[in-house]
Order: structure tokens, then sequence, then C-alpha cells
């Protein structure tokens, strides 16, 4: 385990995104949606994390915020090397290439007004120096890789089908050579049809392009068929992170549990896990629970629970969960390291 | 794009066919008489015989036809003539003024530069004031410059332009003396001297009107702006790592502009028209004061001439509006 150099791309630690609420006739502030609450985690070089959580539960906001495309209320994301959270606006933007993002609505997040080239090759006018002809044929280039026929370039957005959209989605954002993308639900809007062609798509791209992904989604089957890792989110926290067997095969944290047991078994002689059905609505995240956030529809919560808030902890070699649960088990495996790092830097060697 | 064009303006000639109808038959039907206008110290057989001359007495859908003839195939005839020097016209008899004995194409031809140069020029400030301030408030939404701009939109709106303009004049022309309480129809601008006091008889009447106009665009153009600025592909723009400058106004400004430049065809129509009460109380004599004149004298060949000249131009403009749409709207096409 300690043999093989970790290289870690993206660095989260303690991200915090709350919104604001006013109120009253004077719009005092008066309390904070708390979308992401203090969420924690790395992604190595060329993995694919899977984030997955009910809707609402944050998921979004974190991939957004770790682009910055919110700015976060607190902590820091540092991508190879650099804290993203406090670059300054003009550092952040020469930072952009290499960190892109894969958007949930393929017709929203593409100007209607501009044609395909000029969509994919509007970051090349403002990242290089290249003529015209290099920019049209970086344009053809990338159409070839993600499979849009070359005669679509001066096409505009709304003559194309949902799937070929996302595939422009992706040629654009892999114009500039990104790391890291940040894949935002990129097939929640998709027929099933093209689903699977997408993130084959995704995936080939990765083996070929070396890429690393954050891959949002709240669906179970398709993040178990991309991601190395999973990360379960609830309520703006991390609930656990473990590899992908792992967790499908035995999740800890009852949530995970709980959320995994709704993934349909294809083949129907095989045994079904059983369902569990939670009871009660997810309480609001401006107004958390006092406990863990999920004191309130966990079947084994006790006493503890809604008292303080659990940390996420390493429990087994690779696998981290909040949960008092698990809590003894936490020194099997953070071999003589100080507690209060492996707070904040989860995962570090020991995978 | 072409077939819809062509098709849109077949459509318009019932359009206006019936506009004239009911312009010609309402100003008809109006009370007063053009006799009105002659003083009563001439003899009775004398007024009958002047209006027997100008044509009252027929019946009214002899005149309706008549002035239809007139308006659509002796006045371009007359225009084509005057323009090429040909004499097709000639003999002919023009819509003629019951006011001044004159034709009426004569009186707006007259009256027309001086409502286009000062109603057009507010029109054009009002739009290079809006604009920019549409696009600044909603960039900074709910600012001090936001609020401030709010403000003054609302001033814009709810305060008429006989109140504005008159507490313009009694500041920047009474008090101060900086701006001609009226306009001088009469200047003609030959050299600099003239060209500066054109520009500064018409300041005030322009910055009144430009006023009332740049409240409601800038109000289209922040709203509009609001609306694109919360959708993704701005988020995409930001995340593509563009500068604000081009985000805003690449992205945000061009896909804005689609209402904005509706709106503002169809307020074109309203130069022509002039504004009315503008144009009377700073003494610009154009097509609004003329048409006012001609209402008080019962002037009905000016009055109903007037109206459907506005009217086919509000066509017209509502039809470029859409043609425009088109051009500026990939997704809309008319095929």
């Amino acid at each position: 385990m300690f043999d093989q150099p970790v290289n870690n791309l993206v660095e989260v630690s303690d991200l915090k995104m709350y919104f604001p609420i006013y109120t009253g006739i004077f719009r005092r502030h008066t309390g904070d949606v708390k979308a992401v609450d203090g969420v924690s985690f790395n992604i190595r070089e060329g993995e694919t994390l899977g984030l997955v959580g009910e809707s609402g539960c944050g998921k979004s906001t974190v991939g957004r915020a770790l682009l910055r495309l919110y700015e976060p209320t607190a902590g820091s994301v540092m991508i190879s090397g650099e804290n993203i959270a406090t670059l300054d606006s003009e550092a952040l933007r020469k930072k952009r290439p290499t960190m892109q993002m894969v958007f949930q609505d393929p017709q929203a997040s593409l100007n209607p007004r501009m044609t395909l080239a000029d969509i994919i090759s509007e970051p090349l006018i403002e990242h290089t120096d290249w003529p015209v002809e290099r920019r049209l044929e970086r344009v053809l280039e990338l159409m070839d890789a993600v499979g849009l026929n070359r005669r679509f370039a001066n096409r505009f957005p709304h003559e194309f089908s949902g799937g070929q959209r996302q595939r422009i989605g992706i040629a654009r954002a892999l114009a500039l050579n990104p790391k890291f993308i940040v894949c935002d639900e990129p097939i929640a809007a998709l027929d099933v049809s093209i689903q699977a062609q997408v993130v084959n798509l995704l995936e080939d791209l990765q083996t070929r392009l070396g890429l690393t992904y954050l891959f949002i989604s709240h669906d179970l089957s398709m993040v178990r068929h991309i991601a190395d890792r999973v990360a379960v989110m609830y309520l703006g926290r991390i609930a656990e992170l473990s590899p992908r067997d792992e967790l499908f095969a035995k999740p800890l944290h009852p949530y995970a549990e709980a959320l995994l047991s709704a993934v349909n078994e294809p083949d129907p002689n095989r045994a079904r896990r059983e369902r569990i059905i939670l009871q009660g609505d997810v309480p609001s995240p401006a107004n958390p629970p006092k406990g863990c956030n999920f004191c309130t529809r966990c079947p084994k919560a006790f006493a503890r629970c809604h008292q303080e808030k659990p940390e996420l902890v390493e429990v087994e070699p690779g696998r981290q969960v909040a949960c008092f649960l698990y809590e003894d088990k936490k020194p099997a495996v953070s071999i003589g390291r100080p507690e209060a790092k492996t707070e904040h830097n989860q995962q570090g060697e020991t995978l | 794009m072409l077939t819809f064009t062509l098709r849109r303006l077949l459509l318009a000639i019932p359009t206006l066919l019936l506009i004239s109808l009911v312009i010609f038959f309402l100003v008809d039907l109006a009370p007063g008489s053009p006799a009105s206008e002659i003083p009563l110290t001439v003899p009775a057989e004398v007024r009958a015989k002047i209006l027997e001359a100008m044509g009252v007495n027929a019946p009214v859908y002899v005149r309706y036809g008549l002035w239809l003839k007139q308006f659509f195939y002796i006045e371009p005839l007359y225009a084509f003539d005057s323009l090429t020097g040909s004499h097709y016209a000639e003999g002919m008899q023009r819509i003629i003024s019951y006011q001044t004995r004159s034709p009426v194409f004569d009186v707006i031809v007259q009256r027309l530069p001086q409502t286009l140069i000062v109603i057009g020029t507010a029109y054009l400030v009002g739009i290079l004031i809006a604009v920019p301030i549409g696009i600044y408030s909603a960039y900074r939404q709910y600012s001090l410059f936001d609020q401030f701009g709010t403000l003054l939109a609302m001033i814009g709106f709810s305060v008429p332009t006989f109140f504005s303009g008159t507490l313009f004049i009694i500041i920047f022309a009474v008090w101060f003396g900086w701006f001609p309480t009226k306009y001088d129809t009469t200047l003609n601008v030959t050299d600099w001297a003239s060209f500066w006091k054109q520009v500064r008889q018409m300041t005030l009447p322009v910055m009144t009107l430009g006023l009332a106009n740049a409240a409601s665009i800038s109000r289209y153009m922040r709203s509009s702006m609001l609306e694109n600025m919360g959708q993704d592909y701005v988020r995409t723009a930001r995340a593509k790592g563009m500068s604000e400058q081009t985000v805003v106004l690449k992205h945000v400004l061009r896909n804005s502009m689609i209402p904005v430049v509706t709106v503002i065809a169809l307020g074109i129509p309203s130069i022509f028209g002039g504004a009315i009460i503008t144009e009377n109380l700073f003494g610009v004599s154009g097509i609004g004061s003329a048409l006012i004149g001609a209402i008080h004298a019962n002037d009905l060949p000016m009055v109903q001439t007037l109206a459907f000249i506005f009217a086919i131009l509000i066509v017209l403009f509502n039809l470029i509006a859409d043609v425009l749409y088109g051009l500026l709207d990939p997704r809309i096409r008319y095929d």
C-alpha cells in the first residue's frame, strides 16, 4: 500500500458552500442554506470518482464550487497544487483550461446563437494564440474525437439531438486539453439508449487522454459502471467514500445501504437485496439536525447520533464512513497517525 | 425568409384597407364641420360655395373612393413626377387640406424633417442611454447603481412629458439661461454657428423625450439581461475561462438584444408620428403639431391621411421587427 506513489490531482478539504437567506423588510441575513457543509475528498490522477446522492443533497453544488463557478464559503480546493478557492479572477481564468465541466442540460448550456464551431473554438481564441486555420483544425479533430460528423461544424445547437448536443458539450470541455473534468449529471437529460453511448465515450476519452473525472450522478448503475471510487452524499455531507466494488458489495453507512438497496438487480433469478425504505423526508439544508445529518431517518440511530456530528474517518483500508457505528474500528487502519490529520486528509497514503 | 416577407406584405394589404376604412369613417362621423373655420362674416351662399368647391357635400363613400385613388395612385405618381421630372400626374386632383387649400403631402413634406430630426435624435439618445444602463443594472443587480437606475426609470415612466418638459424649460432655459425656451423652425443650418444654435435649441426637447424613451427601453434591456444572465450557457462561458467582458457583452448581451430590438423597432413609427405634446410644448412645428392643428380645424383629409400613414408605418415596422427576430435568433425560421 505504501510503495505505490499516490498522486492526488484534486484535494478538497472542508469545502463549504452556504447560500445566504435574507428575510424581512431590511433583508437581514438570517440564515444559510448549507448546500455543502464540510466536504473533504481527494481524486487521484486518472481515476473517476463517482458522487451520488438524492436530489438536493449538494452534489452539483460540490462540482460547481470545485471549479469555482460558485464562490465557496470556506475550505480549499487544490487542483495540481494550486488552491482554486483563493485564486484571483485573472489567475483563475488562466487556470480554467486545466479544469472543465460537462453540464447536465446540453440544451441550455450551449449558447443558442453560436454555431458549433464557434462554441468549441471560443476557448481557443481566449487561451491560445493560434491562427484561424489551426483552431478550425482543432475543432474538427475534437468533433472526430466525440463522434460528430465534420459537416455539422456550422450548425446551431438547436439543430442537434440531445445526445449530439452532449457530445458538443464534451468536445467543448476537451478543447483545451484539460486534466480534470467535472461531469455534472452528463447523462441525466438523455434517453437511456443514448446514455450508454455518452458514458462509453467518456470512458474511451479517459483512457486515451488520461483524464480525471468527478462523475456526479443519481444513476447508481451508471456510477457503478464508470467510477473507480464512489462518494455517497447526504444533505451536504459525505456519508461514505469507498472503492466501487466494496461499496456495492457491502455498504457501510446506513444511508449508503438504504440508497443502494434501491438499485435494481438486472437478473430476476438472483436473490434481491432487501429494500430498505427510509421514513420521513430529508431535513431542510437551511436547518440541518443538530447531530448526524441522517439521524432523523436512520434506522440504526442511537442517542449519540442526535448529539454530535460524526466525522468521515477511515474504517477499513480505503473506506471512509461518517458514522458512529464504526467508530471503534477506526484504529485498525490509521497506523499510528495522528487523528486530527486523518480528519481532513482522509484517504492518505493508506490507499 | 423572402417567402415569409412577401406573404406578410400581401397580408398587409387587406389589413391596411380595413384600417383605412375605419379611419376614414370614424373621422367623418366625428362632430364638427370644416365650415367652422370660415369666418362668420363670409355670407352664407359664399360659404356654401366654398364647401361645395371643397367637395364636402359629396356622399362619404364617394369621398372615400376618391381619397383611396388619390392616396394610392395620384400621390405616388406625383412623387414619381417630382423625382424624375416627368408629367404623368399633371392635372390630377391631389389630396387637398381643408385648412390650407394646399396638398396634404406638401404639408407633410414640410413638417416631417423637423419631426425626424428632433424626435429621431431623442429616440437615438434614449437608446444610447438606456442600453448601457440596462446592461450595467442587470450585471450589478440590486447595487446602488441599479437602484438609482430603477428610480430614474420610474421617474421617466411616471412623469408626463408636459410636466418634465416645462420643468426643464424653467430650470435650464429660464433660471440658467443655457438653452432657448422655444424651438426656431425657421433656422437654417449653414455654418458652425447656426449648427451650434440648432444643437442648443434641440437639447431641451431631446432631453424631455429621451428621458421618457430611455426609461422604458432600459427596463426592457435590464430584464432581458437578467433573464439571460442566469442561463446555463453563461455558466458554460465562465467555465471556458472567458473574461467577464466577453461573457457579458458577447454571450449575454447578444441573446438579450432580441426582445429589445423588437421593442426599439416597434417604437420607430412613433418617431414619424411625432410627440404631439412635446412638439407643442417647445414649438417644434412637426407632424405632431400638424395633426393637432388639423383636428382643431376639422381638416378631415389631413387627419385621415396622417392617421393612415401612421397605420402603414406601424404595420411595416411590425413586419421589420418580425424579420429582425428571425435574423437575430437562429432558432426562428419562417420557412
